[in-house]
């Protein structure tokens, strides 16, 4: 009876102890950040050949590291799969959820979470063999689809496919990853995930060459960062990490010459983003020079781009829809004033 | 103390009662054993109660903090996605209750699927690893060591990865009479009654109640005269034989459905997924070993002397073996059996590896994301485990309580 009484206490002491209390606070006594990513996404969340996380989830996290320690290498990557990466941020094992993560609704207001932003738009897309000369997603009828459970790609296929009249079986696999193998393998005649995935689980087929995307796009899938709702302070502080690496891009700072802009530029923007003038850190509770660090250690949005998803990248996207506003993407930050 | 007791009612002098005696009759209530012990239970399930209160109080109020919605209202909700398989008709228009029971079906579907297999097999390994045949009984315990001791989850990944997955496409399937097998699963012809199967269906199971009669005839008819019918065989020809010949007379009302190769896969038939043949496969084979090794222990635990008995009474080694060595071997083997069976549908959960849609995949893996209802939906998920596994051994308590040797 000791021992269940003991356990239960420590229980009840863990349920309490994850109630909301400041992130911020807790972070800094910890000494670093908790962030959930994927197990294993190219481009976006993917360990290097010397254990070093990789990606633009990643960057991301290490931007938020880099505004609040202003050291962007304290951030511990824990690896989530998609069914318990709500859980894991809900009950305080994780700080900020930065893996792929797709804004809906229901995931908004239902689950006890908030979106901090869109860090990539992306739409849900098929891959298939090239051998079998296929032209469009509705020559799919009667196909075996390979998919990831508990993601938005399972209820677009089965609600585009319903739409259409097509009959598919889907075939269940708890990652991408797992996903992607069994599509190599010939278990299933389609792969469906979110376009940027694909090609970055594509680069480790067997033959990439072998496998190509069908054109639709059969979806809205704008993946961002999360963090737990009720929390405001850090909730501002993940949204506008982000926005101070978009910021960064449109006023061509790079983390090349950050240094050089702070000490020369007459630009009022730059300045208050490099912390020599405007809000500062203020209501955040972050160091004056927290955006500086995020450039100077990080880079701006499209240096993250270009070395995770981009032409520096084996997955050699293109910026499209994630372009900056002014050069006819969505990417657009409010203003640091 | 007992006369003390008996004369505490009336006073033998007929005057007024002296009040001496009472306080050794009404000892204080924490000195009687039984009073006190009320107590302390009392107590501890006053305790126990108090701290699940709180641990579900806690919950609530931390989830209402959190702006996290609760309650069982999602169960009607459309599910909206796909199922692989399913016992039942299930579309995307379903509910998520509908879900729930589709991954139910399916896990009692690969449970029974796997007790039935393991069993045999078990039996079989079991008998024959205390053969007197050397290569059998080696054979025997060579497999039932290699299989016990590798985890279960490689042994579905194996199942799963290096056998099923090498098979070929679809477009090249091997065929053997009608039936093909490739990486998409095992497909064979469906059966569909037409007009007059019921008739067949009737036959069997007349024939059913039939052999029920013969087997309480044969047995009083021994009883009175101590003549033997041979029961097994008779009851076996009317089960196969009356359903048969009735099914013969009606023109054989029994068609099948071929599957065909159409487009991507086979349409028609009845496909049975690779992920279902993988789990059954490791479950059954994984099981089978420590069923061998508790059948092993059961007819060991048989004396020497019951066979030589038998004997002695000029019983053949068959007849010695079903009628004297595996009813008392069974009393030993049918309660740690009853764990195997526990163990094999609790392992069965394992299917979410492979993406076998089972309950623990379908319902507390997809529907759980999608609604996000972690906590109802776990518990769930428990409580079916916890009724599968109860049901089981009610079951086999049941089976246990009446094949034990009834003392005369």
């Amino acid at each position: 009876m000791k021992k269940t009484l003991i356990s239960a206490t420590a229980l009840m002491a863990a349920m309490a102890g994850t109630a909301m209390a400041g992130t911020l606070e807790n972070v800094q006594e910890r000494g670093a950040i908790q962030c959930g990513v994927t197990s294993g996404v190219p481009g976006f969340s993917v360990p290097d050949d010397k254990g070093n996380w990789k990606g633009l989830d990643v960057d991301l996290c290490r931007a938020v590291a880099a505004a609040v320690f202003g050291d962007a290498t304290k951030v511990k990557f824990i690896p989530l799969n998609a069914k318990e990466r709500f859980t894991a941020l809900v009950s305080g094992e994780i700080d900020v959820l930065s893996r792929v993560t797709t804004w809906t609704q229901t995931r908004d207001t239902q689950l006890g979470i908030n979106f901090a932003g869109v860090n990539y738009y992306d739409g849900q897309g098929f891959l298939v063999k090239n051998e079998l000369g296929l032209k469009s997603v509705k020559e799919l009828d009667g196909a075996t689809v390979c998919v990831q459970s508990g993601t938005t790609t399972e209820l677009n296929m089965a609600d585009y496919f319903r739409a259409q009249g097509i009959s598919y079986t889907p075939v269940v696999f708890d990652t991408n990853d797992q996903a992607a193998q069994a599509f190599d393998s010939g278990r299933c005649d389609s792969f469906t995930t979110d376009l940027s995935q694909a090609a970055g689980l594509r680069t480790r087929m067997q033959d990439p060459s072998s496998v190509g995307a069908l054109p639709e796009v059969i979806s809205k899938e704008p993946l961002g960062p999360v963090v737990r709702q009720g929390d405001d302070t850090w909730f501002n502080i993940v949204k506008w990490s982000h926005n101070a690496m978009l910021n960064a891009e449109e006023l061509g700072i790079t983390s090349a010459n950050v240094d050089k802009m702070k000490a020369e530029s007459t630009n009022p923007n730059v300045k208050r983003l490099v912390g020599l003038d405007g809000p500062k850190g203020k209501g955040m509770d972050l160091p004056d020079d927290w955006a500086y660090q995020i450039v100077k250690q990080v880079g701006n949005y499209g240096e993250a781009y270009e070395r995770n998803v981009g032409k520096g990248s084996p997955l050699g996207l293109e910026r499209g829809l994630n372009a900056l506003w002014n050069q006819g993407g969505l990417q657009y930050a409010p203003p640091m004033r | 103390m007992s006369s003390d007791i008996s004369n505490s009612g009336h006073n033998p002098e007929g005057g007024p009662a002296k009040p001496k005696a009472p306080p050794q009759n009404k000892p204080k209530f924490w000195n009687d054993p039984k009073k006190r012990s009320l107590l302390f239970q009392v107590l501890l399930l006053s305790a126990l109660g108090f701290v699940f209160y709180s641990i579900i109080d806690n919950t609530l109020t931390n989830l209402e903090q959190r702006g996290i919605t609760t309650g069982f209202d999602f169960l009607t909700e459309e599910a909206g996605f796909g199922i692989a398989m399913s016992l039942i008709d299930y579309t995307e228009a379903s509910s998520y209750g509908m879900t729930f029971i589709v991954g139910l079906m399916n896990t009692i579907l690969i449970a029974l699927m796997g007790i039935f297999a393991a069993t045999i097999l078990g039996f079989l390994l079991g008998v024959a690893r205390l053969s007197d045949n050397w290569l059998i009984s080696k054979a025997s315990t060579i497999y039932i060591e290699t299989f016990r001791n590798i985890p279960l989850l490689l042994q579905i990944f194996f199942w799963y990865y290096a056998v099923l997955r090498t098979l070929p496409h679809p477009r090249q399937s091997m065929e053997f009479f009608g039936t093909f097998l490739n990486n998409r699963g095992f497909i064979v012809p469906a059966p569909v009654a037409e007009d007059g199967f019921g008739v067949v269906v009737f036959g069997f199971f007349a024939a059913l109640i039939g052999s029920w009669l013969i087997s309480r005839w044969s047995k009083k008819r021994q009883e009175l005269t101590g003549q033997q019918f041979p029961v097994f065989w008779a009851s076996l020809g009317l089960i196969v034989g009356i359903p048969l010949v009735l099914f013969m007379l009606s023109g054989m009302p029994l068609g099948l459905d071929h599957p065909e190769l159409k487009g991507f896969n086979f349409k028609g038939g009845i496909t049975v997924i690779p992920e279902l043949i993988a789990l059954w496969f490791a479950l059954s084979i994984y099981t089978a070993a420590f069923i061998a090794e508790t059948v092993r222990a059961g007819i060991l635990a048989v004396s020497h002397g019951q066979t030589e008995a038998a004997t002695a009474l000029g019983m053949s080694k068959a007849k010695t073996l079903r009628l004297i060595v595996i009813p008392q071997a069974l009393r030993v083997v049918i309660p740690p059996l009853t764990s195997q069976y526990l163990n094999l549908t609790k392992n069965s959960s394992l299917a979410t590896a492979i993406g076998y849609p089972d309950l623990v995949n379908v319902f507390a893996g997809t529907t759980l994301n999608q609604t996000g209802q972690a906590i109802e939906v776990i518990a769930m998920t428990m409580a079916v485990y916890l009724t599968l596994s109860l049901l089981t051994s009610t079951f086999m308590n049941w089976y246990n309580s009446r094949i034990q040797l009834t003392e005369r």
